[in-house]
């Protein structure tokens, strides 16, 4: 079966007057049906500009070459009538902060209705008592009295649950989440994700999850793509990328999060230098100079990906575990 | 908890209030930020202070630095009683604690180099001469890895991770017995975290001040910390050293909060059951009447109507420093559990 959601190829370039960054370069990924996508990396490796270009949010000033088909169709160059019909409808976003995606002055009622309204042209009753039933879906307590509330009288890990009702209000086939649960204590982050898992199971919504936290995405991804510096560094099924690991990077970035009882003793691991300037894409690899597996191969071509293990990707010249 | 010498600080009955202005909302409400929290830091301590949003760690760092002025309590440091004492009698105990901030980004001043940045805390403490202070400097940004000639930049020119090596080195420029860390690395990337993790711990052994270490990732205080005490809506809920306190975690609410931090580890991320935790934290306006979890602990019933009239107090449960503010805890008895294995509480069995 096609993927659901198929991006080849795609690169996106800001242009401004201190030159131009390229923000993405070669990107691919492909989307099943159903299926949660987590998208890791650190800031500024361009797994948010990934998402935005999905759906044509990024600004004015960015240029987009690749190709992304969603269910068949191309969206890269499709018209802004075109786009809107599936934003919000078929594709929509969850972000990390959610006040900025609800309007303080009106009621969580209203602004869920004005999405049905908007899209499934339903009249004010019937959209209403749709309303209910989707905060009572995303599990908000008494529903019936929440949706006369404003955004301020809702806690953060309550506005999340109402941001993610919003984007399930009309059955979307695909939910992408940016960072969701990044701006949210411990205990409401753990709600979130079981929420996020509980959707999947009923509604079948394939997820997009970004975000940089490796625990999160071990909890909820079936497929993991890392990136790093605008490239894919690594890809592979949740489990086979935990458990072998191949590109220095993501080592790496295991080996750098505190665990329980494992680095208590140790020192964590490091990852030397810093990411690199965007501003011009290096002919070499983009991890070299802060790896210590690079050689002069490294430092004078790009690795493509490659598969080094049953459906594990590497763009890596010396992949390996250790 | 080591027994020699003098604790570096002493917290007694700690509390803030804040008034709330007249506002829409406001009209005299009182925020009980911090509500009675006491604690002590040995020499040489790292104590760590893990809470979610709104549970008064950060006051608490605040409180004691005196950036916010304690409604009660006591703060002594090295012995002496700092609680009350004027900004001027402040100045020669200001040189023997010191705050690293969360934002890198808003807590150095831009329009000052990092070498100005870092020297300024020495020339007001009169620790230098003029012609010294700069071979400290270059002293300060080589012990925390910083290349000497950074000193010369502005902060804006450098990146998160290294703007939080300005501060630590402005910190640790008038070597300090008691180092309060707010959040130093939950700004940064992962990969940056790591290094100024382990560049805190390196210094802290080599320089052995003790740390306030306040943050809201469980695994990072486990990483740092000697001790750790939890705190919850202004209390301290439990306290105990850590080893302890990760392998067996008494209060309720220390048990939730380990079971929902994630782990990167699909298997054990999602084999381990999750103690959820109903609604929100209340509104530290109105804390709940006697114990300030029950609105929210899963064992409520077993613990009511006690818990709703009386106020649970922090004692030692095992005799051994373990300290658990709540009903149903009690010395000798078992821990209640709110999942059946204890390991997957702390996540991962040691590999």
């Amino acid at each position: 079966m096609e993927p659901l959601l198929q991006v080849r190829d795609l690169s996106v370039r800001f242009d401004s007057d201190e030159g131009s960054v390229h923000a993405v370069d070669g990107m691919s990924l492909e989307l099943a049906w159903g299926q949660v996508l987590g998208i890791v990396g650190e800031s500024g490796c361009g797994k948010s500009v990934t998402a935005l270009s999905i759906l044509g949010l990024l600004p004015k000033t960015a240029t987009v070459t690749g190709s992304v088909r969603f269910d068949g169709e191309e969206l890269l160059g499709a018209s802004g009538s075109q786009l809107r019909k599936i934003r919000g409808r078929q594709i929509s976003f969850v972000f990390q902060e959610p006040m900025t995606s609800l309007n303080p002055v009106l009621r969580i009622g209203h602004q869920i209705e004005e999405v049905l309204r908007e899209h499934l042209s339903l009249s004010r009753s019937a959209a209403k008592k749709r309303v209910v039933e989707l905060l009572d879906l995303v599990h908000i307590p008494d529903p019936g009295r929440r949706i006369d509330e404003y955004p301020h009288q809702l806690s953060g890990g309550m506005r999340q649950r109402v941001v993610i009702a919003m984007a399930l209000a009309c059955d979307p086939k695909i939910l992408i989440a940016d960072e969701p649960t990044t701006a949210l204590d411990v205990t409401i982050q753990a709600g979130i994700l079981d929420l996020l898992r509980e959707l999947r199971a009923r509604l079948g919504t394939a997820i997009i999850l970004i975000t940089h936290n490796l625990g999160v995405v071990a909890d909820l991804a079936d497929r993991v793509v890392v990136m790093y510096a605008g490239r894919k560094a690594e890809e592979a099924a949740v489990a086979e990328l935990f458990a072998h690991p191949q590109h220095p990077y993501t080592i790496g970035l295991l080996g750098a999060v505190p665990r329980a009882g494992s680095a208590r003793n140790g020192r964590l691991q490091e990852i030397p230098g810093r990411v690199p300037s965007l501003a011009e894409l290096p002919a070499h690899c983009a991890f070299a100079d802060r790896c210590t597996r690079a050689d002069e191969q490294s430092w004078s071509s790009v690795p493509e990906l490659r598969l080094v293990r049953p459906d594990h990707t590497v763009a890596c010249f010396h992949p390996g575990e250790r | 908890m080591t027994a020699e010498g003098q604790p570096v600080l002493e917290v007694e009955g700690l509390v803030k209030h804040f008034t709330l202005g007249r506002g829409v909302s406001g009209s005299g409400r009182v925020v009980h930020a911090v509500d009675g929290v006491s604690f002590s830091i040995a020499p040489g301590e790292v104590l760590g202070l893990v809470g979610e949003s709104g549970s008064g760690k950060t006051t608490v760092g605040y409180c004691i630095n005196r950036l916010y002025e304690p409604t009660a309590g006591t703060i002594r440091l090295d012995g002496a009683d700092i609680t009350h004492l004027s900004r001027r009698e402040l100045r020669p105990h200001r040189r023997r604690m010191h705050i690293v901030f969360q934002d890198p980004y808003s807590s150095l001043n831009p329009r000052m180099t990092c070498g100005q940045i870092v020297g300024e805390p020495l020339r007001l403490h009169k620790l230098a001469r003029r012609s010294g202070i700069d071979a400290r400097v270059v002293e300060l940004f080589d012990s925390v890895g910083l290349r000497p000639e950074l000193r010369f930049r502005y902060p804006h020119e450098l990146s998160g991770g290294q703007r939080q090596r300005v501060g630590l080195a402005r910190s640790l420029s008038v070597s300090p017995d008691l180092l309060i860390a707010d959040e130093p690395v939950s700004a940064l990337d992962v990969s940056v975290q790591a290094s100024v993790l382990n560049l805190l711990r390196d210094l802290q052994k080599e320089l052995g001040f003790s740390c306030l270490f306040i943050s809201h990732d469980l695994a990072t205080v486990e990483f740092l910390c000697d001790r750790v005490a939890v705190m919850y809506l202004g209390k301290i809920v439990e306290l105990a050293p850590r080893d302890e306190l990760f392998a067996r975690p008494q209060h309720p609410y220390t048990q939730a909060l380990l079971s929902a931090a994630v782990v990167p580890d699909p298997e054990i991320q999602r084999t381990r059951t999750r103690v959820l935790l109903e609604g929100d934290i209340p509104s530290p306006i109105e804390p709940p009447s006697g114990c300030r979890f029950r609105t929210r602990c899963p064992l409520e019933r077993e613990s009511a109507p006690r818990s709703t009239d009386e106020e649970p107090p922090l004692v030692d449960v095992t005799g051994g420093g373990h300290f658990v503010a709540c009903h149903l805890v009690r010395r000798g008895a078992e821990a209640p559990r709110l999942t059946e294995s204890p390991v997957e509480l702390a996540g991962a069995p040691e590999r």
